[in-house]
Protein backbone atom coordinates (compact mmCIF):
# COMPACT_ATOMS: atom_id res chain seq x y z
CA UNK A 1 0.00 0.00 0.00
CA UNK A 2 1.47 3.37 -1.02
CA UNK A 3 0.85 6.03 1.66
CA UNK A 4 -1.27 8.91 0.39
CA UNK A 5 0.76 11.51 2.32
CA UNK A 6 3.88 10.37 0.52
CA UNK A 7 2.12 10.77 -2.82
CA UNK A 8 1.12 14.34 -2.02
CA UNK A 9 4.53 15.27 -0.64
CA UNK A 10 6.31 13.79 -3.67
CA UNK A 11 3.88 15.53 -6.01
CA UNK A 12 4.67 18.89 -4.38
CA UNK A 13 8.40 18.28 -4.84
CA UNK A 14 7.81 17.38 -8.50
CA UNK A 15 5.82 20.58 -9.11
CA UNK A 16 8.74 22.58 -7.72
CA UNK A 17 11.40 20.71 -9.71
CA UNK A 18 9.46 20.91 -12.98
CA UNK A 19 9.06 24.69 -12.71
CA UNK A 20 12.64 25.42 -11.67
CA UNK A 21 15.06 22.82 -13.06
CA UNK A 22 15.55 22.28 -16.78
CA UNK A 23 15.69 18.52 -17.50
CA UNK A 24 19.23 17.28 -18.10
CA UNK A 25 18.48 15.82 -21.56
CA UNK A 26 16.98 19.09 -22.83
CA UNK A 27 19.85 21.08 -21.31
CA UNK A 28 22.41 18.92 -23.11
CA UNK A 29 20.48 19.41 -26.36
CA UNK A 30 20.37 23.18 -25.93
CA UNK A 31 24.07 23.40 -25.03
CA UNK A 32 24.81 21.54 -28.27
CA UNK A 33 22.56 23.98 -30.16
CA UNK A 34 24.36 26.95 -28.58
CA UNK A 35 27.69 25.50 -29.72
CA UNK A 36 26.59 25.18 -33.35
CA UNK A 37 24.49 28.35 -33.67
CA UNK A 38 26.04 31.10 -35.80
CA UNK A 39 23.15 33.59 -36.14
CA UNK A 40 24.08 36.72 -34.06
CA UNK A 41 20.69 37.22 -32.47
CA UNK A 42 19.88 33.50 -32.16
CA UNK A 43 23.21 32.93 -30.42
CA UNK A 44 22.50 35.74 -27.99
CA UNK A 45 19.10 34.22 -27.19
CA UNK A 46 20.48 30.72 -26.58
CA UNK A 47 23.19 32.07 -24.31
CA UNK A 48 20.59 34.07 -22.34
CA UNK A 49 18.51 30.89 -21.97
CA UNK A 50 21.47 28.96 -20.56
CA UNK A 51 22.11 31.82 -18.10
CA UNK A 52 18.44 31.75 -17.21
CA UNK A 53 18.52 28.05 -16.23
CA UNK A 54 21.44 28.81 -13.91
CA UNK A 55 19.63 31.78 -12.37
CA UNK A 56 16.45 29.76 -11.84
CA UNK A 57 18.28 26.95 -10.09
CA UNK A 58 20.46 29.25 -7.97
CA UNK A 59 17.54 31.43 -6.83
CA UNK A 60 14.99 28.57 -6.70
CA UNK A 61 12.61 30.59 -8.86
CA UNK A 62 10.60 29.44 -11.87
CA UNK A 63 12.52 29.36 -15.18
CA UNK A 64 9.75 31.16 -17.01
CA UNK A 65 7.08 33.56 -15.79
CA UNK A 66 4.50 31.68 -17.79
CA UNK A 67 4.68 28.49 -15.79
CA UNK A 68 2.35 26.67 -18.19
CA UNK A 69 -0.65 24.53 -17.37
CA UNK A 70 0.32 21.86 -14.81
CA UNK A 71 -0.89 18.35 -15.58
CA UNK A 72 -0.21 14.81 -14.40
CA UNK A 73 0.58 11.48 -15.98
CA UNK A 74 0.25 8.60 -13.56
CA UNK A 75 1.52 5.13 -14.28
CA UNK A 76 0.81 2.18 -12.06
CA UNK A 77 2.40 -1.21 -11.85
CA UNK A 78 -0.30 -3.86 -12.06
CA UNK A 79 -0.02 -4.68 -8.36
CA UNK A 80 0.11 -1.09 -7.06
CA UNK A 81 -2.31 -0.11 -4.32
CA UNK A 82 -2.88 3.44 -3.18
CA UNK A 83 -4.01 4.23 0.34
CA UNK A 84 -7.56 5.57 0.07
CA UNK A 85 -7.93 4.44 -3.54
CA UNK A 86 -7.69 6.31 -6.82
CA UNK A 87 -10.00 9.17 -5.82
CA UNK A 88 -7.68 9.90 -2.89
CA UNK A 89 -4.80 9.96 -5.37
CA UNK A 90 -6.58 12.51 -7.56
CA UNK A 91 -7.32 14.69 -4.55
CA UNK A 92 -3.66 14.51 -3.50
CA UNK A 93 -2.54 15.65 -6.97
CA UNK A 94 -5.04 18.52 -7.00
CA UNK A 95 -3.87 19.58 -3.54
CA UNK A 96 -0.21 19.43 -4.59
CA UNK A 97 -0.98 21.54 -7.69
CA UNK A 98 -2.74 24.20 -5.63
CA UNK A 99 -0.12 24.21 -2.86
CA UNK A 100 2.80 24.51 -5.29
CA UNK A 101 1.09 27.29 -7.25
CA UNK A 102 1.18 29.40 -4.13
CA UNK A 103 4.46 27.97 -2.83
CA UNK A 104 6.95 28.15 -5.74
CA UNK A 105 5.14 30.47 -6.79
CA UNK A 106 3.69 29.52 -10.17
CA UNK A 107 1.47 31.71 -12.28
CA UNK A 108 -2.20 30.83 -11.71
CA UNK A 109 -2.90 30.26 -15.40
CA UNK A 110 -6.06 28.20 -15.26
CA UNK A 111 -9.33 30.03 -15.78
CA UNK A 112 -12.86 29.10 -16.85
CA UNK A 113 -13.00 29.34 -20.68
CA UNK A 114 -16.10 31.53 -20.72
CA UNK A 115 -16.37 33.24 -17.36
CA UNK A 116 -12.59 33.61 -16.89
CA UNK A 117 -12.98 32.62 -13.23
CA UNK A 118 -9.51 32.20 -11.68
CA UNK A 119 -9.13 30.25 -8.44
CA UNK A 120 -5.52 31.46 -8.28
CA UNK A 121 -4.32 27.88 -7.77
CA UNK A 122 -4.30 26.21 -11.22
CA UNK A 123 -7.17 23.94 -10.17
CA UNK A 124 -10.61 23.99 -11.75
CA UNK A 125 -12.93 21.97 -13.96
CA UNK A 126 -10.76 19.31 -15.64
CA UNK A 127 -7.62 20.96 -14.32
CA UNK A 128 -5.05 19.65 -13.73
CA UNK A 129 -5.57 16.87 -16.28
CA UNK A 130 -4.70 13.46 -14.85
CA UNK A 131 -4.00 10.66 -17.33
CA UNK A 132 -3.21 7.04 -16.56
CA UNK A 133 -1.12 4.20 -17.87
CA UNK A 134 -0.39 0.73 -16.56
CA UNK A 135 2.47 -1.75 -16.69
CA UNK A 136 2.16 -5.53 -16.33
CA UNK A 137 4.32 -5.82 -13.22
CA UNK A 138 5.22 -3.87 -10.10
CA UNK A 139 3.78 -2.39 -6.92
CA UNK A 140 5.11 1.10 -7.66
CA UNK A 141 3.44 4.21 -8.95
CA UNK A 142 5.11 6.73 -11.29
CA UNK A 143 4.13 10.37 -10.95
CA UNK A 144 5.01 12.61 -13.88
CA UNK A 145 4.15 16.28 -13.95
CA UNK A 146 4.39 18.35 -17.12
CA UNK A 147 3.83 22.12 -17.23
CA UNK A 148 3.49 22.72 -20.94
CA UNK A 149 2.70 26.08 -22.44
CA UNK A 150 -0.83 26.37 -23.62
CA UNK A 151 -1.30 28.63 -26.62
CA UNK A 152 1.02 28.20 -29.59
CA UNK A 153 2.91 25.50 -31.45
CA UNK A 154 0.20 22.86 -31.73
CA UNK A 155 -1.88 21.82 -34.71
CA UNK A 156 -3.91 18.90 -36.04
CA UNK A 157 -4.81 17.85 -39.55
CA UNK A 158 -6.66 14.92 -41.11
CA UNK A 159 -4.34 13.60 -43.79
CA UNK A 160 -5.04 10.57 -45.97
CA UNK A 161 -2.91 7.66 -47.18
CA UNK A 162 -2.58 9.38 -50.56
CA UNK A 163 -0.91 12.35 -48.84
CA UNK A 164 2.01 10.05 -48.04
CA UNK A 165 5.28 10.98 -46.35
CA UNK A 166 5.51 14.11 -48.51
CA UNK A 167 2.19 15.29 -47.12
CA UNK A 168 3.38 14.58 -43.57
CA UNK A 169 6.52 16.62 -44.23
CA UNK A 170 4.46 19.47 -45.62
CA UNK A 171 2.22 19.70 -42.55
CA UNK A 172 5.24 19.39 -40.24
CA UNK A 173 6.97 22.30 -42.01
CA UNK A 174 3.73 24.31 -42.09
CA UNK A 175 3.41 23.93 -38.31
CA UNK A 176 7.01 25.00 -37.71
CA UNK A 177 6.66 27.99 -40.06
CA UNK A 178 3.35 29.05 -38.56
CA UNK A 179 4.44 28.94 -34.94
CA UNK A 180 8.16 29.51 -35.38
CA UNK A 181 7.86 33.02 -36.79
CA UNK A 182 8.54 35.58 -34.07
CA UNK A 183 9.33 32.56 -31.92
CA UNK A 184 5.77 31.95 -30.76
CA UNK A 185 6.57 28.25 -30.31
CA UNK A 186 9.36 29.27 -27.88
CA UNK A 187 11.82 27.22 -29.91
CA UNK A 188 14.22 25.50 -30.09
CA UNK A 189 11.72 22.91 -28.94
CA UNK A 190 11.15 19.21 -28.61
CA UNK A 191 8.75 18.59 -31.47
CA UNK A 192 6.29 15.76 -30.96
CA UNK A 193 4.38 14.27 -33.86
CA UNK A 194 1.34 12.06 -33.41
CA UNK A 195 0.37 9.88 -36.34
CA UNK A 196 -2.80 7.82 -36.38
CA UNK A 197 -5.29 7.06 -33.65
CA UNK A 198 -8.68 8.72 -33.68
CA UNK A 199 -8.67 12.55 -33.69
CA UNK A 200 -8.41 12.97 -29.93
CA UNK A 201 -5.85 10.18 -29.55
CA UNK A 202 -3.82 11.63 -32.42
CA UNK A 203 -3.47 14.85 -30.38
CA UNK A 204 -2.67 12.84 -27.27
CA UNK A 205 0.03 10.83 -29.07
CA UNK A 206 1.72 13.99 -30.38
CA UNK A 207 1.54 15.69 -27.01
CA UNK A 208 3.00 12.66 -25.27
CA UNK A 209 5.71 12.34 -27.95
CA UNK A 210 6.84 15.89 -27.12
CA UNK A 211 6.55 15.82 -23.32
CA UNK A 212 7.05 12.17 -22.29
CA UNK A 213 10.10 11.31 -24.40
CA UNK A 214 13.58 12.59 -23.75
CA UNK A 215 15.96 14.34 -26.15
CA UNK A 216 18.01 11.65 -27.89
CA UNK A 217 15.46 8.85 -27.44
CA UNK A 218 14.30 7.02 -30.57
CA UNK A 219 11.14 5.11 -31.46
CA UNK A 220 11.52 1.34 -31.18
CA UNK A 221 10.42 0.95 -34.82
CA UNK A 222 13.68 1.51 -36.75
CA UNK A 223 11.90 3.06 -39.74
CA UNK A 224 10.13 5.58 -37.50
CA UNK A 225 13.45 6.23 -35.73
CA UNK A 226 14.92 7.11 -39.14
CA UNK A 227 12.04 9.50 -39.78
CA UNK A 228 12.74 11.18 -36.42
CA UNK A 229 16.33 11.84 -37.47
CA UNK A 230 15.26 13.07 -40.88
CA UNK A 231 12.55 15.37 -39.49
CA UNK A 232 14.90 16.87 -36.92
CA UNK A 233 17.32 17.78 -39.68
CA UNK A 234 14.54 19.04 -41.93
CA UNK A 235 13.23 21.39 -39.21
CA UNK A 236 16.71 22.71 -38.56
CA UNK A 237 17.30 23.35 -42.27
CA UNK A 238 14.57 26.01 -42.47
CA UNK A 239 17.09 28.64 -41.41
CA UNK A 240 14.96 29.77 -38.49
CA UNK A 241 16.30 29.76 -34.95
CA UNK A 242 15.29 30.98 -31.50
CA UNK A 243 12.62 33.72 -31.52
CA UNK A 244 12.24 33.30 -35.29
CA UNK A 245 15.60 34.98 -35.90
CA UNK A 246 17.90 33.68 -38.61
CA UNK A 247 19.55 30.55 -37.24
CA UNK A 248 19.97 26.83 -37.56
CA UNK A 249 18.41 25.52 -34.36
CA UNK A 250 14.65 25.17 -34.26
CA UNK A 251 14.24 21.52 -33.28
CA UNK A 252 16.17 20.13 -30.30
CA UNK A 253 14.71 16.76 -31.14
CA UNK A 254 11.77 15.29 -33.03
CA UNK A 255 9.80 12.41 -31.51
CA UNK A 256 7.13 10.49 -33.38
CA UNK A 257 4.50 8.23 -31.82
CA UNK A 258 1.94 6.22 -33.73
CA UNK A 259 -1.37 4.52 -33.08
CA UNK A 260 -3.59 2.45 -35.35
CA UNK A 261 -6.15 4.61 -37.17
CA UNK A 262 -9.15 4.29 -39.48
CA UNK A 263 -8.16 2.52 -42.69
CA UNK A 264 -9.14 5.55 -44.78
CA UNK A 265 -7.14 8.17 -42.90
CA UNK A 266 -3.74 9.25 -41.61
CA UNK A 267 -4.42 11.91 -38.94
CA UNK A 268 -1.44 13.93 -37.78
CA UNK A 269 -0.71 16.30 -34.91
CA UNK A 270 2.31 18.46 -34.14
CA UNK A 271 3.30 19.76 -30.70
CA UNK A 272 6.21 21.91 -29.50
CA UNK A 273 7.62 21.50 -25.98
CA UNK A 274 9.34 24.82 -25.34
CA UNK A 275 12.63 26.31 -24.16
CA UNK A 276 11.48 25.65 -20.60
CA UNK A 277 10.57 22.00 -21.13
CA UNK A 278 9.08 21.51 -17.69
CA UNK A 279 8.75 17.90 -16.63
CA UNK A 280 9.64 15.94 -13.52
CA UNK A 281 9.30 12.25 -12.69
CA UNK A 282 9.40 10.10 -9.56
CA UNK A 283 8.63 6.47 -8.75
CA UNK A 284 7.10 5.72 -5.36
CA UNK A 285 7.27 2.25 -3.79
CA UNK A 286 5.04 0.82 -1.05
CA UNK A 287 8.04 0.70 1.36
CA UNK A 288 8.33 4.50 1.15
CA UNK A 289 11.24 4.73 -1.29
CA UNK A 290 11.03 7.60 -3.78
CA UNK A 291 13.28 7.59 -6.87
CA UNK A 292 13.51 10.76 -8.95
CA UNK A 293 14.59 10.45 -12.57
CA UNK A 294 14.64 12.51 -15.79
CA UNK A 295 13.07 10.04 -18.21
CA UNK A 296 9.29 9.54 -17.93
CA UNK A 297 9.87 6.20 -19.72
CA UNK A 298 6.22 6.24 -20.75
CA UNK A 299 6.50 4.47 -24.10
CA UNK A 300 7.45 0.99 -22.93
CA UNK A 301 6.98 -2.12 -25.11
CA UNK A 302 3.71 -2.65 -23.24
CA UNK A 303 2.40 0.82 -24.20
CA UNK A 304 3.31 0.20 -27.84
CA UNK A 305 1.96 -3.37 -27.95
CA UNK A 306 0.25 -4.48 -31.14
CA UNK A 307 -1.15 -7.86 -30.16
CA UNK A 308 -4.35 -9.00 -28.46
CA UNK A 309 -2.55 -10.77 -25.63
CA UNK A 310 0.48 -9.43 -23.82
CA UNK A 311 3.20 -12.03 -24.23
CA UNK A 312 6.44 -10.39 -23.18
CA UNK A 313 8.51 -13.57 -23.48
CA UNK A 314 7.58 -14.12 -27.10
CA UNK A 315 8.05 -10.42 -27.95
CA UNK A 316 11.50 -10.43 -26.37
CA UNK A 317 12.51 -13.50 -28.38
CA UNK A 318 11.50 -11.91 -31.70
CA UNK B 1 28.83 40.59 -34.30
CA UNK B 2 27.84 41.02 -30.67
CA UNK B 3 24.65 43.05 -30.10
CA UNK B 4 24.96 46.51 -28.47
CA UNK B 5 23.90 46.74 -24.79
CA UNK B 6 22.04 49.80 -23.48
CA UNK B 7 20.68 50.94 -20.06
CA UNK B 8 17.35 52.72 -20.48
CA UNK B 9 14.96 54.50 -18.10
CA UNK B 10 11.30 53.41 -17.98
CA UNK B 11 10.50 57.11 -18.48
CA UNK B 12 12.86 57.58 -21.43
CA UNK B 13 13.57 60.84 -23.23
CA UNK B 14 12.62 61.13 -26.92
CA UNK B 15 16.36 61.31 -27.68
CA UNK B 16 17.07 58.04 -25.86
CA UNK B 17 14.31 56.33 -27.84
CA UNK B 18 15.52 57.75 -31.15
CA UNK B 19 18.96 56.25 -30.38
CA UNK B 20 17.64 52.68 -30.29
CA UNK B 21 18.38 50.38 -33.21
CA UNK B 22 16.74 47.08 -34.14
CA UNK B 23 18.48 44.22 -32.34
CA UNK B 24 19.97 46.36 -29.53
CA UNK B 25 19.90 44.71 -26.11
CA UNK B 26 18.23 46.86 -23.44
CA UNK B 27 18.24 46.76 -19.62
CA UNK B 28 15.62 48.86 -17.82
CA UNK B 29 15.66 51.00 -14.68
CA UNK B 30 12.64 52.56 -12.99
CA UNK B 31 8.96 51.77 -12.54
CA UNK B 32 7.19 49.43 -14.92
CA UNK B 33 3.59 48.24 -14.87
CA UNK B 34 1.89 45.15 -16.28
CA UNK B 35 -1.22 45.66 -18.39
CA UNK B 36 -2.89 43.18 -20.72
CA UNK B 37 -6.47 42.50 -21.83
CA UNK B 38 -7.94 42.70 -18.32
CA UNK B 39 -6.45 46.11 -17.56
CA UNK B 40 -7.17 47.45 -21.06
CA UNK B 41 -10.80 46.45 -20.91
CA UNK B 42 -11.26 47.85 -17.42
CA UNK B 43 -9.54 51.14 -18.16
CA UNK B 44 -10.70 51.73 -21.72
CA UNK B 45 -14.07 50.00 -22.04
CA UNK B 46 -15.33 50.26 -18.47
CA UNK B 47 -13.64 53.68 -18.05
CA UNK B 48 -12.24 52.87 -14.60
CA UNK B 49 -9.72 55.38 -13.24
CA UNK B 50 -6.16 54.17 -13.77
CA UNK B 51 -4.62 53.90 -10.29
CA UNK B 52 -1.24 55.39 -11.30
CA UNK B 53 0.08 58.70 -12.59
CA UNK B 54 0.96 57.90 -16.19
CA UNK B 55 3.32 58.57 -17.88
CA UNK B 56 5.13 60.56 -15.17
CA UNK B 57 5.55 57.49 -12.93
CA UNK B 58 6.13 55.04 -15.77
CA UNK B 59 5.98 54.96 -19.55
CA UNK B 60 6.72 51.23 -19.70
CA UNK B 61 3.82 48.81 -20.26
CA UNK B 62 4.78 45.14 -19.82
CA UNK B 63 2.51 42.52 -21.42
CA UNK B 64 3.06 40.15 -18.57
CA UNK B 65 1.52 38.08 -15.84
CA UNK B 66 4.13 37.24 -13.25
CA UNK B 67 4.54 34.00 -11.33
CA UNK B 68 3.89 35.68 -8.00
CA UNK B 69 1.85 35.56 -4.81
CA UNK B 70 0.34 38.04 -2.40
CA UNK B 71 1.23 37.02 1.16
CA UNK B 72 -1.19 37.06 4.08
CA UNK B 73 0.51 40.20 5.45
CA UNK B 74 -0.07 42.01 2.15
CA UNK B 75 3.54 41.76 0.95
CA UNK B 76 4.43 40.26 -2.43
CA UNK B 77 6.69 37.50 -3.66
CA UNK B 78 7.62 37.60 -7.29
CA UNK B 79 9.51 34.64 -8.76
CA UNK B 80 9.71 34.67 -12.51
CA UNK B 81 8.33 37.21 -14.98
CA UNK B 82 7.83 36.56 -18.67
CA UNK B 83 5.91 38.29 -21.41
CA UNK B 84 2.81 37.13 -23.20
CA UNK B 85 2.18 37.49 -26.97
CA UNK B 86 1.39 41.12 -27.79
CA UNK B 87 -0.35 40.88 -31.17
CA UNK B 88 -3.63 40.15 -29.34
CA UNK B 89 -3.62 43.60 -27.77
CA UNK B 90 -3.46 45.66 -30.97
CA UNK B 91 -7.15 46.42 -30.55
CA UNK B 92 -6.57 48.48 -27.38
CA UNK B 93 -3.02 49.79 -27.77
CA UNK B 94 -3.62 52.97 -29.83
CA UNK B 95 -6.12 54.29 -27.28
CA UNK B 96 -3.98 53.09 -24.37
CA UNK B 97 -0.91 54.93 -25.66
CA UNK B 98 -2.86 58.08 -26.20
CA UNK B 99 -4.32 57.92 -22.72
CA UNK B 100 -1.19 56.90 -20.80
CA UNK B 101 1.72 58.21 -22.86
CA UNK B 102 3.36 54.78 -22.87
CA UNK B 103 6.69 54.91 -24.73
CA UNK B 104 7.93 51.37 -24.19
CA UNK B 105 5.68 48.44 -24.97
CA UNK B 106 7.34 45.30 -23.71
CA UNK B 107 6.14 41.84 -24.59
CA UNK B 108 6.45 38.71 -26.66
CA UNK B 109 6.59 38.54 -30.44
CA UNK B 110 6.19 42.21 -31.27
CA UNK B 111 3.56 43.82 -33.49
CA UNK B 112 3.46 44.42 -37.24
CA UNK B 113 5.28 47.27 -38.97
CA UNK B 114 1.79 48.55 -39.81
CA UNK B 115 1.11 48.91 -36.06
CA UNK B 116 4.49 50.56 -35.52
CA UNK B 117 4.02 53.09 -38.33
CA UNK B 118 0.40 53.90 -37.56
CA UNK B 119 0.51 54.50 -33.80
CA UNK B 120 3.89 53.63 -32.23
CA UNK B 121 5.95 56.18 -34.19
CA UNK B 122 3.37 59.01 -33.91
CA UNK B 123 3.34 58.45 -30.14
CA UNK B 124 7.14 58.28 -29.97
CA UNK B 125 7.01 54.69 -28.74
CA UNK B 126 9.04 51.56 -29.47
CA UNK B 127 8.55 47.86 -28.83
CA UNK B 128 10.93 45.84 -26.68
CA UNK B 129 10.77 42.07 -26.83
CA UNK B 130 11.74 39.72 -24.02
CA UNK B 131 14.51 37.28 -24.96
CA UNK B 132 13.81 33.66 -25.85
CA UNK B 133 10.47 34.20 -24.11
CA UNK B 134 11.70 32.05 -21.30
CA UNK B 135 14.23 34.19 -19.43
CA UNK B 136 11.80 34.58 -16.54
CA UNK B 137 14.35 33.93 -13.82
CA UNK B 138 16.81 36.53 -15.21
CA UNK B 139 14.04 39.11 -15.48
CA UNK B 140 12.91 38.21 -11.96
CA UNK B 141 16.38 39.13 -10.71
CA UNK B 142 15.85 42.60 -12.17
CA UNK B 143 12.79 43.17 -9.97
CA UNK B 144 14.01 45.33 -7.10
CA UNK B 145 10.61 45.60 -5.49
CA UNK B 146 6.92 45.06 -6.17
CA UNK B 147 5.46 48.48 -5.35
CA UNK B 148 1.76 47.67 -5.71
CA UNK B 149 -0.82 45.36 -7.22
CA UNK B 150 -3.91 47.14 -8.54
CA UNK B 151 -7.24 45.59 -9.49
CA UNK B 152 -6.33 42.17 -8.11
CA UNK B 153 -9.83 41.79 -6.64
CA UNK B 154 -11.47 42.62 -9.93
CA UNK B 155 -9.14 40.87 -12.37
CA UNK B 156 -7.28 38.11 -10.49
CA UNK B 157 -3.53 37.72 -10.01
CA UNK B 158 -2.73 37.00 -13.66
CA UNK B 159 -4.59 40.00 -15.10
CA UNK B 160 -3.95 42.49 -12.28
CA UNK B 161 -1.83 45.62 -12.75
CA UNK B 162 1.51 44.87 -11.07
CA UNK B 163 3.77 47.85 -10.44
CA UNK B 164 7.40 46.78 -10.44
CA UNK B 165 10.56 48.70 -9.58
CA UNK B 166 13.26 47.46 -11.96
CA UNK B 167 16.99 47.65 -11.59
CA UNK B 168 18.94 46.64 -14.67
CA UNK B 169 16.04 44.43 -15.64
CA UNK B 170 16.69 42.53 -18.83
CA UNK B 171 17.71 41.47 -21.35
CA UNK B 172 15.16 42.90 -23.79
CA UNK B 173 15.64 43.24 -27.57
CA UNK B 174 14.67 46.38 -29.49
CA UNK B 175 12.09 45.10 -32.00
CA UNK B 176 10.87 48.39 -33.52
CA UNK B 177 12.41 51.78 -34.16
CA UNK B 178 11.46 55.35 -34.97
CA UNK B 179 11.21 54.42 -38.67
CA UNK B 180 8.48 51.97 -37.74
CA UNK B 181 10.63 49.07 -38.94
CA UNK B 182 10.07 45.64 -37.43
CA UNK B 183 12.93 43.35 -36.38
CA UNK B 184 10.87 40.18 -36.80
CA UNK B 185 9.71 41.13 -40.29
CA UNK B 186 13.32 41.80 -41.24
CA UNK B 187 14.30 38.31 -40.04
CA UNK B 188 11.24 36.72 -41.71
CA UNK B 189 12.27 38.24 -45.03
CA UNK B 190 15.76 36.72 -44.75
CA UNK B 191 14.36 33.30 -43.87
CA UNK B 192 11.77 33.47 -46.68
CA UNK B 193 14.53 33.21 -49.30
CA UNK B 194 15.10 29.61 -48.22
CA UNK B 195 11.48 28.43 -48.00
CA UNK B 196 11.14 27.09 -51.52
CA UNK B 197 14.16 24.85 -51.12
CA UNK B 198 12.96 23.46 -47.77
CA UNK B 199 9.50 22.67 -49.15
CA UNK B 200 10.86 21.04 -52.29
CA UNK B 201 9.16 17.69 -52.95
CA UNK B 202 6.42 18.13 -50.34
CA UNK B 203 2.82 18.45 -51.52
CA UNK B 204 -0.32 20.18 -50.30
CA UNK B 205 -2.81 18.08 -48.33
CA UNK B 206 -5.56 16.27 -50.25
CA UNK B 207 -8.24 17.71 -47.98
CA UNK B 208 -8.11 21.51 -47.83
CA UNK B 209 -9.43 23.62 -44.95
CA UNK B 210 -11.26 26.91 -44.73
CA UNK B 211 -8.57 29.39 -43.92
CA UNK B 212 -6.62 28.12 -46.94
CA UNK B 213 -9.59 29.42 -48.88
CA UNK B 214 -11.54 32.27 -47.33
CA UNK B 215 -14.31 31.90 -49.87
CA UNK B 216 -16.97 29.82 -48.10
CA UNK B 217 -18.68 29.09 -51.41
CA UNK B 218 -15.54 27.05 -52.30
CA UNK B 219 -15.40 23.34 -51.59
CA UNK B 220 -12.36 22.11 -49.62
CA UNK B 221 -12.20 18.69 -51.30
Amino acid sequence: MIPIDLIQKTAETLMDKAAIEIPEDYLTGLQEAARTEDGDLSSFVLKAMLDNYEAAKADRRAMCGDTGVPRWFVKLGNDAKVEGGMCALETALRRATATATNGVPLRPNRVHPLWRTDHNNNVGIGAPEIEYGFEPEGEWIDLITVHKGGLFGTDYRMLFPSDGIQGIKRFYLDSLMAFGKRGLACQPAIIGIGLGGSKDICMTLGKRASVLRTVGSRNSDPRIAEMEDEFKELGNSIGMGAMGFVGKNMVIDCNIEVGYCHTGGMPMSVHAFCLSSRRAVARIYPDGRVEHRADPDWFTPYQRRETVEWEPVREAAE
Amino acid sequence: MKPREIRLSTTPTPEAIAELRLGDIVYLDGLMYTAREGVYMRALEEKANIPMELPSESAANFHCSPAARINADGSFDMGAVTATASFRFAKWLPEWMEKTGAKLIIGKGGMTSRDYKSYFVPNGAVYLSTVGYGTGALLGRGVENVEAVHWNEELGLAQAMWVIRCRKMGPFIVASDMNGDCLFERENAKIAQNIERVYEGTKPAVLKRYGESDDRSDEVI
